[in-house]
């Protein structure tokens, strides 16, 4: 029986019955989902973990461990929302169903739910205590530190699988991007672009060169470039991890921070965070205060590959003797639908040899937080990325978002192959710094 | 079911390839057709042949109904659990045994996905046609099973032009093999043919033998639309008239192409009435002056625009909006119910009309697409499960429908199957004494009505238990095992 507890919970957070009435059930998700390649089970499918949903909704499924479990396991890579015809929000329900999960007593134990919120609420939602953090990372992994550690977690068999979690911390950069990049920033001929920035917070602590990137990419294109520093977490990771107020709350501080300036485009490099504040203005439609704001700031947020690509490239490029291929993030092919323009930027550069990757949109099992949390899942999801990328034979792998950059990393270093893992922006860079 | 007989289930594939928690039952409780749903007591991924015989006899003996089931998008509830019923999942017997270039034929497991194998044998230069909407997720067996047909039904055929034999398993628990590579063979009765479309009702495959044939080479893909439907209707059978057979010729009317369009946003037009997709393809000349001739007669009968595909990766996009069609109608309403009446390819342009005032008589909102080359239009109502009037008089329609394609030569259904959806409306297809002979069939194949019961025909409930004649042949199959 559901409690009356649960009951409040359900009607607080799940999708109303229109929405979950969409699903027809007829199947066309089933060939895109990872998490359904990998079992076969039904339950393990979107229309699958929709049924369920429904089923809970409706008072005729208990909320249970198993429940929590399938919720848990989907990758909200949102393939299937590419797939679906009938345009069914599957990404909303799952995230809404992982609202209630934390909420409830089923699920991960509630100490491994007071980590997972302390994470993500304590550290990554606190920048300066993430740059805290990655400062003492950064000591971790310069030292001999690291090693000792390691040493000893691959001694002891039951703590062997933490040396493959260890190794997928990003390596920290040495100086972190808000650093390096002024408040304001002017292009050398007068600007034709006013753009905000937003720096993410992986990139700025473990990838500050592509940020770096980012904005040298931008002036060189004329663009005036303001990057706030105050702004906050976008709270992507904790909307996919079931803590939607957390989110809300940082969405609400960033649409505050960017009113106050004013700018054409506000780009994001991270496909992740990008995606998620496209969706600030579904996430406040009904909110007084915030609905006309959150319009305002979604419809001007760009992914840096989706603003490149529609404009004039103002500078000449220089040829680059490379073997490429491109590997689709999840939240830039399927929730922002860009696919196009990545490539289209890719051909833009002279001497480029561009391969085919085979099924370049699907997940690499970075999803997040989802290969720390889920860890052998994603592992399996990474091998059949590995061998795709294997077969096609390129020198450098372009992608566009962190998580996808540190698990494609991760990946070819595991399985030994040479092949260079690169931003778009970054490549983008080389060819206009290189000369002849 | 009692838990006695759960364990001996549980016993039979394994601990890990049993499943009941309540979270299954659920996520099998559906297939892909709209509004029915029952849950299953239990769900098995059996290992082997030898398993699912040891199934059946249990079923005999226990008396519980055993579904089988592939991917699950079937439309017309072929793979819905019945009462007192557990789920035998095939999914995951997934490989191709052989493809043998020398013979041209393809020995697979029933879990292969349609679209998978398509490609594996097209590596060769070879080609195997069907091609329903859903060919990327669903398996060749449950197509055998549905004798599903597809896009290319036209000029290629169906499933069952491609089936060469199959080995299976009876509902008494036999395992049988029915055909092979011979291209002649008429030792006995042809086996193949009431086994291919039977739903899962009289045995389930283990092994499945295909027919291929070489890939044809070159292609062309046309997209026309027309300000008036019936020109579209008419130009359908004037090709067919003038002797041209299309690899497709797909119907779209103004609502199904405008949630395509929605869709997939390839710029379909959103004004026309409707809209046709014409695919010729061969390896010589002919494929050029079929288009040709298409052209004129396109012409002839006032289409507004008419376009050709420039390479094959548009024509690609093209023809998976059409595979999409059904599905994108969902954007309209919550419930889309899709019929697949079907008549003789003459009497497609009445056959339109009739569509249109069934939903102009009951009220109901149809989007009318459909393979309108081999006479096969998918009549989809788009309405909302949970107002019950208005699925009264959308049952209303479909039965307006029916009886319509019935005096035009049709039937009530070309691909999809009959299954629970179209069972009430069977005999008025096939006549008394057709369902019958059916009937018969069923029996003697399943005395104890233990495989898909209720699936096509409803055989009458026995109180009584079995027969005892029938008794015996189980005992003597338990021994024999």
């Amino acid at each position: 029986m559901i409690s009356t507890k649960d009951k409040a919970l359900l009607k607080k957070y799940l999708p109303n019955d229109d929405v979950l009435t969409q699903c027809m059930h007829c199947g066309m998700c089933l060939a895109t989902c990872p998490t359904y390649e990998m079992t076969k089970m039904e339950r393990s499918s979107p229309r699958g973990r929709i049924k369920l949903i429904k089923s809970v909704a409706e008072g005729k499924l208990d909320l249970s461990n198993l429940f929590a479990e399938e919720m848990n396991f989907c990758l909200d890579c949102q393939a299937c929302e590419t797939a679906c015809p009938a345009g069914v929000q599957y990404g909303k329900m799952v995230e809404s169903a992982r609202v209630v999960i934390e909420h409830s007593k089923v699920g991960a134990s509630k100490i491994n739910k007071l980590i997972k919120k302390f994470m993500l609420n304590s550290v990554v939602a606190k920048h300066y205590r993430l740059k805290l953090l990655a400062r003492v990372l950064y000591f971790y992994q310069n030292t001999p530190l690291r090693k000792w550690i390691v040493n000893g977690l691959a001694f002891f068999p039951a703590t062997q699988k933490y040396v493959e979690i260890e190794s997928l911390t990003p390596t920290i950069s040495k100086h972190f991007s808000s650093k390096i990049i002024a408040e304001k920033e002017y292009p050398e001929k007068p600007a034709k672009y006013k753009i905000a920035f937003s720096t993410g917070c992986i990139m700025d602590v473990a990838f500050a060169d592509i940020n770096v990137d980012t904005i040298e990419v931008l002036k060189k294109n004329e663009c005036e470039i303001i990057t706030p520093k105050d702004q906050v977490c976008c709270g992507s990771l904790h909307a996919h991890n079931g803590q939607i107020d957390k989110a809300k709350k940082l969405a609400k501080k960033n649409l505050d921070v960017f009113s106050k300036h004013e700018y054409d485009f506000l780009i994001s490099n991270s496909a992740g965070c990008g995606a998620f504040m496209k969706e600030y203005v579904h996430l406040f439609k009904d909110d007084p205060k915030y609905a006309e704001k959150a319009k305002l700031f979604s419809n001007r947020v760009k992914d840096i590959s989706e603003f490149l690509a529609n404009i004039e490239p103002s500078t000449p490029m220089f040829a680059l003797k490379e073997k490429v291929t491109y590997h689709d993030a999840c939240h830039l092919c399927h929730s922002q639908k860009i696919t196009e323009e990545p490539r289209k930027l890719l051909r833009q550069i002279p001497g480029l040899e561009i391969v085919n990757l085979e099924e370049s949109q699907w997940c690499c099992g970075s999803a997040g937080i989802y290969n720390v949390t889920q860890h052998e899942d994603a592992e399996k999801i990474l091998d059949r990325k590995i061998k795709n990328l294997k077969e096609t034979g390129a020198d450098i792998v372009v992608t566009g978002n962190p998580g996808c950059i540190g698990q494609l990393k991760y990946g070819i270093k595991k399985y030994g192959l040479s092949m260079e893992v690169m931003h778009t922006v970054t490549l983008i860079k080389k060819s206009l710094n290189l000369k002849n | 079911m009692q838990n006695s007989t759960l364990n001996s289930i549980r016993k039979i594939v394994g601990r890990e390839h049993y499943f009941d928690s309540p979270e299954d039952r659920v996520s099998y409780s559906y297939d892909g057709t709209p509004m029915l749903q029952q849950l299953p007591e239990a769900v098995v991924f059996p290992q082997n042949s030898e398993q699912i015989s040891e199934l059946l006899f249990l079923a005999n003996k226990e008396k519980f109904s055993i579904v089988p089931r592939g991917a699950g998008t079937g439309l017309s509830g072929g793979s819905i659990p019945t009462e007192n019923s557990i789920v035998v999942v095939m999914t995951k017997w997934n490989e191709i045994l052989e493809i043998d270039t020398a013979n041209l034929t393809a020995l697979v497991e029933p879990g292969i996905v349609t679209g998978i194998l398509q490609k594996e044998v097209e590596k060769l230069g070879l080609f195997y046609p069907p091609d329903p909407g859903s060919m990327n997720v669903c398996t060749i067996g449950g197509n055998v099973a549905e004798n599903a047909g597809g896009l290319r039904g036209l000029k290629y055929g169906v499933t069952k032009n491609y089936v060469l034999g199959m080995e299976m398993v009876l509902p008494t628990g036999e395992l049988i093999k029915i055909g092979g590579k011979n291209v002649k063979d008429v030792a006995g009765y042809n086996l193949k043919d009431i086994v291919v479309g039977s739903e899962g009702t009289l045995g389930i495959y283990t092994k499945i033998l295909l027919k291929l044939i070489p890939f044809p080479t070159l292609s062309k893909t046309i997209t026309v639309n027309f300000k008036n439907i019936l020109d579209s209707g008419k130009s359908v059978a004037d090709i067919i008239a003038a002797q041209i057979t299309p690899s497709m010729m797909e119907f779209l009317d103004n609502t199904t192409m405008n949630c395509v369009e929605d869709y997939t946003k390839i710029g379909l037009d959103r004004h026309s009435e409707a809209m046709l997709l014409i695919e010729v393809d061969g390896r010589g000349s002919s494929v050029d002056e079929d288009s040709e001739t298409i052209l004129s007669i396109l012409k002839k009968n006032n289409a507004s625009e008419i376009k050709i595909a420039d390479t094959p990766a548009q024509a690609l996009l093209l023809k998976t909006a059409r595979r999409s069609a059904f599905s994108a109608l969902a954007r309209r309403k919550p419930t889309t119910i899709l019929e697949d009446a079907t008549v003789p390819r003459s009497e497609v342009p009445v056959m339109i009309e009739k569509i249109k005032e069934a939903a102009s008589i009951f009220n109901v909102s149809i989007g009318n697409f459909g393979h309108a080359g081999d006479g096969n239009l998918h009549p989809t109502c788009l309405t909302d499960e949970r107002d019950s009037e208005e699925i009264n008089r959308v049952h209303k329609a479909f039965e307006f429908i029916f009886n319509e394609a019935i005096k035009l030569g049709g039937t009530i259904t070309g691909e999809h199957g009959t299954g629970l959806a179209k069972k009430g409306f069977l005999e008025s297809a096939v006549g008394k004494e057709g369902v019958e002979f059916m009937k018969k069939i069923k029996l003697a194949v399943d005395p104890n009505n233990v495989l898909n019961p209720g699936k096509i025909l409803t055989i009458a409930p026995r109180c009584e238990g079995a027969l005892p004649s029938r008794r015996d042949q189980i005992s003597e199959f338990h021994s024999h095992h």
